[in-house]
C-alpha cells in the first residue's frame, strides 16, 4: 500500500474515522492525490463536501497488480479531507474525468469551487430549487425558482441531427434527459442530463435520528433498499463501534442476496425484452416475482425496505419462512438453467446484444465501475470478497468476471451471479446461527449517548456495484452529515462511451444493459 | 338481379374485412400472450380501443399542416380499398377486374407514402426517424413485392387475384421451385409490410426503436383510431393475400349459392386463425433485428422474388 502510506505522511490522521483512517491534508498533497488517481493507480470511490471541506475516498489494490485483476484481501480504503476556508479546492476533475460529475455537485449543493474543472455547468441543480446551494453554510435563496438554460456539448459535421429524448419516458422508468448527436442512425455523441429526481436526501439526513436517517437511507434507490440500508448500518456501526449479532449478520446477507437475485432477474428479462424477446421477459418476470412474494412472506415487504437497522435486523426468520426460501432457491433453480441456455441459443437475441454497446476494460477501471458493468468488462471489483464484510468472510462465492464488455457480456454477468446469490442465500441459510438472543439484542442499539463525534465509513455491494456510505454522528446521536454514493455516478458516464459508434435503435439495449439508476446519483 | 346479388356479396367482403381487422389483431396479441404465459386483453380489446380513440379529442401539434389532419382518411381509404380488392371467401366479384396485384401494391405503397409525409410534417425527431426507416425499408420491400407480382404473373398469365386463385387451383400447376421462392420472399416482405418482429415491434414503448410507432407518435383520437384501424387491415390484406394465392382452396367461385359463400366465409376465417397463430408463434421465437440488418433480410426477399422470376425465363416448369 505504497502510495497510501505516502498520501498518509503528507497530511494529519484523524482519531474518530472507523475502520479506514482518514487524512486531514493539504492542497499539494490533494493534487498529487490527483495525480496518481489520474495515473491510475488508485481507484476514486467517492467525491463530497462537507461544510466547508471535501472529502475524497480512495481505493488502493495490491502493488504490482495488473489493474484489472482485484487481488483478494489486498484493497485498502483511505479518506482524503481538503478544508476549503476559501471556497474552493483544487478540481480532481481537472485530471480524472469520473471526478467531473461529483464536483459539480459539490459545486451545486455547496458552492465550493472546483479550480480548473472543466465543466462550468450546473449538475443536479436545474434552476428549479427555492434555494441555492442548500448544503453550505449559507443557503441563498432563489426568487423566482425556473428552469436554466442548459448547454449541451456540440457536436460538429455535415448531417448530424439532434434527438432529444427525455425527461419523461414513454415506459414507467425514472426520469432523465438524453441527448443524442446522430449521423443518421449511427450515434455520434450521447449527453446525458439527471438530476430530476433529486430529493434533498443528504440535507434530510443532517440532524436527523438514527433511526430516521436509516429509513432515509433505504429510500436513497428503491431497487437496492436492502443494500443502502446495509450500507447505511455497516457505517453507522463502525463510527460506534457496535457489533451485530451473527444471526442479523447472516439475515442481513440473505436479505442482500435476495435483492440481488429479484434485480438481476428482472434485468435479464428486461433486457432481452428490449431487443423485442418478450418470452425472456415473461419467464424471468414470474421468477422475480416469486422471490418479491417469498420476500414479502418472510420479511413482510416485497422489497425487504426498512429491514435492516443500525445495530441488528427488525425481522426474525422463522423455521417457516427458512423452508418458505428453500423452496424459492428449488424452483427458480428447476427453471433458470433452462432460461440461460434460451438466452445462449437463440441467435437472433445474441445477435443483437454481441458486440453492442461496449465498454473498454481500461475504462471501466478508469472510472471504478463496479457491478455487472466492470466485471463484464475484465474489473473483477465485488466489495464482498475485496474489502469483505462479514458475514461473505466465511462464505464461498465466486466473482465472474467477462473482458467483452458488451451486453452480452453484461447479460451473463447476471446470470451468473444470480447462480451465486442463490448459493448465497442457501449457505446463509445454512450457516444461520440458531442463538436464542432475546429480540431486543438481536436488533436494539443504545445510541443515546455517545459523547464524542463519530465517524465510519462503509462499502457494501448492491446489486449494481459498491456503494459507498460515510456518516459522522455528534455527541447526541444525531447524524451530522451523511454522504451516500451511488454506484451509478461511475457508471453512467460509461454509458455515453458505450453508445459511441452504435446505433440509435441500439441505445434502448444498451442502456438496460447498464440499467443504472437515477434516484441514487440524484440524490 | 344479378348485379344486386354480387353488389351484396362485394358489399359483405368490404364489411367484413372491416369488421374482421381488429379481431385479427386481437387474436394475435392474444396467442401471444398465451405463449408467453400470460392471460393477455380480451379478443376484442382492438374494438373497445377504436371507440375509445374515437370518442377522444385529437389533440394537434402546433405546427402541424392541413395534411397532418387528411393523411389519416388517406390512409384507411387505400388500405380499404387494397383490402376489400383481394379475394378473402370468394372469386368473381364485381371488384375482381381491378383487384390486381400491381394495383394493390401501389394502394399501399401511396398509403406508406402518405404516413412517412404524416411522420415529417409535425417535425418532430422521432417522426423524421420513423419515416426515414419506413422509407428504408420500403426501398426494398416494394421490389421485393413487384418481383413476387411478376413471379407469379409469368406463371398464371394474369396479374388478377381472381385469376390467380384459379390458376393455383388448377391442375396444371404443379411442384414450381419459383412458386417456393416467391412464397418465402412474400413472407419476409409481409412481416417488414405489417411492422411486425423481427422488423419492427408494434408493441414497444421504446422510441428510439420504433419504425411504425414513430411516424405515428404525434396522432390522437379519431386519427389514431384510423390509421390503427388501417394497420390491422393491412395485417388482414397481407394475410388474406398469402391464403388466397397459395392456399386457395375453400374460395366460392363467382356465381355460387348462399350456402357456399357460407362454407366459403368458414374456410376463410379458418385459414386466418391458422396464419395468426403461426405468426405469433414465429413473433414469440425470435428477437428483433437490428435497423441496419432489415436491408440484408429484404434483400433476400427481393433476390428470391428475382430468382424466381429468372427461373421462368430459363424454364417454364421451374
Amino acid at each position: 500500500m505504497a502510495v497510501f502510506a505516502e498520501l498518509s505522511r503528507q497530511g494529519k490522521q484523524m482519531a474518530a474515522h472507523r475502520p479506514c483512517p482518514r487524512i486531514l491534508v493539504e492542497e499539494e498533497a490533494w493534487r498529487a492525490a490527483a495525480a496518481v488517481l489520474a495515473e491510475g493507480k488508485l481507484t476514486l470511490l467517492g467525491l463530497w463536501g462537507d461544510g466547508q471541506a471535501v472529502h475524497m475516498a480512495l481505493l488502493e489494490d495490491g502493488p504490482d497488480e495488473d489493474p484489472g485483476k482485484f487481488s483478494s484481501t489486498r484493497c485498502e480504503t483511505l479518506v482524503l479531507t481538503l478544508a476549503c476556508p476559501l471556497g474552493s479546492f483544487p478540481s480532481v476533475g481537472a485530471v480524472h474525468a469520473p471526478a467531473i460529475r461529483l464536483e459539480r455537485a459539490i459545486r451545486d449543493l455547496f458552492a465550493l469551487i472546483p479550480r480548473g474543472l472543466p465543466d462550468e455547468r450546473p449538475w443536479l441543480d436545474h434552476g428549479r430549487w427555492r434555494l441555492e446551494h442548500p448544503l453550505s453554510s449559507t443557503p441563498g435563496e432563489r426568487l423566482k425558482p425556473a428552469p436554466v438554460a442548459y448547454p449541451f456539448l456540440p457536436a460538429e459535421g455535415e448531417g448530424l441531427h439532434q434527438i432529444p429524448v427525455g425527461p419523461v419516458h414513454a415506459g414507467i422508468i425514472e426520469p432523465g434527459h438524453f441527448r443524442f448527436n446522430a449521423s443518421g442512425e449511427t450515434v455520434v455523441r450521447l449527453e446525458e442530463r439527471l438530476g430530476y429526481t433529486h430529493k434533498g436526501i443528504e440535507s434530510l439526513m443532517a440532524g436527523a435520528s438514527l433511526e430516521t436517517a436509516a429509513c432515509l437511507a433505504g429510500r436513497v434507490s428503491g431497487d437496492s433498499t436492502v443494500a443502502y440500508s446495509l450500507a447505511f448500518a455497516q457505517a453507522v456501526e463502525a463510527a460506534l463501534d457496535l457489533s451485530v449479532p451473527p444471526r442479523a449478520v447472516y439475515l442481513r446477507a440473505l436479505m442482500a442476496e435476495l435483492e440481488r437475485l429479484a434485480n438481476h432477474l428482472g434485468d435479464i428479462g428486461a433486457i432481452c425484452n428490449d431487443a423485442a424477446f418478450a418470452m425472456m421477459l415473461a419467464q424471468c418476470g414470474v421468477l422475480r416475482e416469486r422471490v418479491l412474494r417469498a420476500a414479502h412472506e418472510v420479511f413482510g415487504h416485497r422489497l425487504m425496505m426498512d429491514r435492516i437497522l443500525p445495530g441488528g435486523v427488525t425481522v426474525d426468520l422463522t423455521p417457516a419462512g427458512a423452508t418458505r426460501i428453500r423452496e424459492l432457491l428449488a424452483s427458480i433453480r428447476a427453471v433458470f438453467p433452462a432460461l440461460a441456455d434460451l438466452y445462449d441459443k437463440t441467435a437472433s437475441l445474441q445477435d443483437r446484444t454481441s458486440g453492442t454497446g461496449i465498454v473498454a476494460p481500461a475504462l471501466a477501471c478508469r472510472f471504478g465501475a463496479g457491478g455487472y458493468i466492470g466485471r463484464a468488462s475484465g474489473r473483477s471489483f465485488d466489495t464482498r470478497r475485496h474489502l469483505a464484510y462479514p458475514p461473505y468472510d466465511t462464505l464461498a462465492f465466486e466473482v465472474p468476471t467477462f473482458f467483452e464488455g458488451d451486453v452480452n457480456a453484461r447479460i451473463w454477468v447476471r446470470i451468473r451471479e444470480a447462480e451465486q446469490s442463490l448459493s448465497l442465500i442457501e449457505q446463509s441459510l445454512d450457516n444461520l446461527p440458531r442463538d436464542n438472543l432475546a429480540r431486543d439484542d438481536r436488533l436494539q442499539v443504545s445510541v443515546t449517548d455517545i459523547g464524542e463525534t463519530r465517524e465510519g465509513l462503509a462499502l457494501v455491494e448492491g446489486f449494481r456495484g459498491d456503494i459507498l456510505v460515510s456518516v459522522r454522528i455528534d455527541a447526541g446521536g444525531r447524524i451530522e452529515r451523511c454522504h451516500l454514493r451511488d454506484p451509478s455516478w461511475f457508471q453512467w458516464p460509461l454509458l455515453e462511451v458505450a453508445i459511441e459508434g452504435n446505433i440509435v435503435a441500439d441505445f434502448p439495449l444498451c442502456n438496460k444493459s447498464f440499467n443504472c439508476s437515477y434516484s441514487g446519483p440524484d440524490m | 338481379m344479378v348485379l344486386i346479388a354480387d353488389l351484396a356479396v362485394q358489399g359483405t367482403e368490404m364489411l367484413l374485412v372491416l369488421c374482421l381487422a381488429p379481431l385479427l389483431t386481437g387474436f394475435v396479441r392474444k396467442v401471444k400472450a398465451h405463449l408467453l404465459r400470460r392471460r393477455g386483453p380480451s379478443l376484442i380489446q382492438p374494438y373497445r380501443d377504436l371507440l375509445r380513440l374515437l370518442r377522444k379529442e385529437v389533440v394537434l401539434a402546433d405546427n402541424a399542416s392541413w395534411l397532418f389532419c387528411a393523411i389519416p382518411y388517406l390512409i384507411f381509404a387505400a388500405t380499404w380499398v387494397a383490402a376489400s380488392l383481394v379475394p378473402t371467401f370468394a372469386t368473381g366479384l364485381l371488384f375482381s377486374w381491378s383487384a390486381d396485384l400491381i394495383a394493390i401494391t401501389a394502394l399501399l405503397g401511396s398509403a406508406r407514402f402518405f404516413l412517412a409525409l404524416a411522420g415529417l410534417d409535425a417535425g418532430t425527431s422521432f417522426g423524421g426517424i420513423g419515416a426515414s426507416r419506413e422509407m428504408m425499408v420500403a426501398t426494398l420491400a416494394e421490389p421485393a413485392m413487384l418481383m413476387i407480382v411478376f413471379t407469379l404473373a409469368l406463371l398464371a398469365g394474369s396479374t388478377q387475384l381472381s385469376n390467380l386463385a384459379g390458376f393455383m387451383l388448377s391442375p396444371q400447376i404443379g411442384l414450381r421451385v419459383s412458386l417456393g421462392l416467391a412464397l418465402v420472399a412474400l413472407l419476409m416482405v409481409a412481416l417488414a409490410e405489417n411492422g411486425r418482429i423481427p422488423i419492427d415491434n408494434p408493441a414497444t414503448h421504446l422510441e428510439l426503436t420504433m419504425v411504425h410507432e414513430a411516424m405515428v407518435l404525434e396522432y390522437s383520437g379519431r386519427h389514431l383510431a384510423l390509421i390503427e384501424l388501417a394497420a390491422s387491415l393491412k395485417l388482414l390484406l397481407t394475410l388474406s393475400l398469402i391464403v388466397c394465392v397459395f392456399i386457395p382452396w375453400g374460395l366460392s367461385p363467382a356465381g355460387s349459392g348462399v350456402a357456399e359463400r357460407f362454407i366459403g366465409i368458414a374456410v376463410y376465417l379458418l385459414k386466418l386463425v391458422l396464419g395468426g397463430f403461426l405468426l405469433a408463434l414465429f413473433e414469440t421465437s425470435i428477437a428483433k433485428m437490428r435497423v441496419f440488418r432489415v436491408p440484408q433480410f429484404l434483400g433476400a426477399a427481393l433476390m428470391l422474388g428475382l430468382l424466381g422470376t429468372l427461373l421462368l425465363f430459363v424454364s417454364r416448369s421451374l
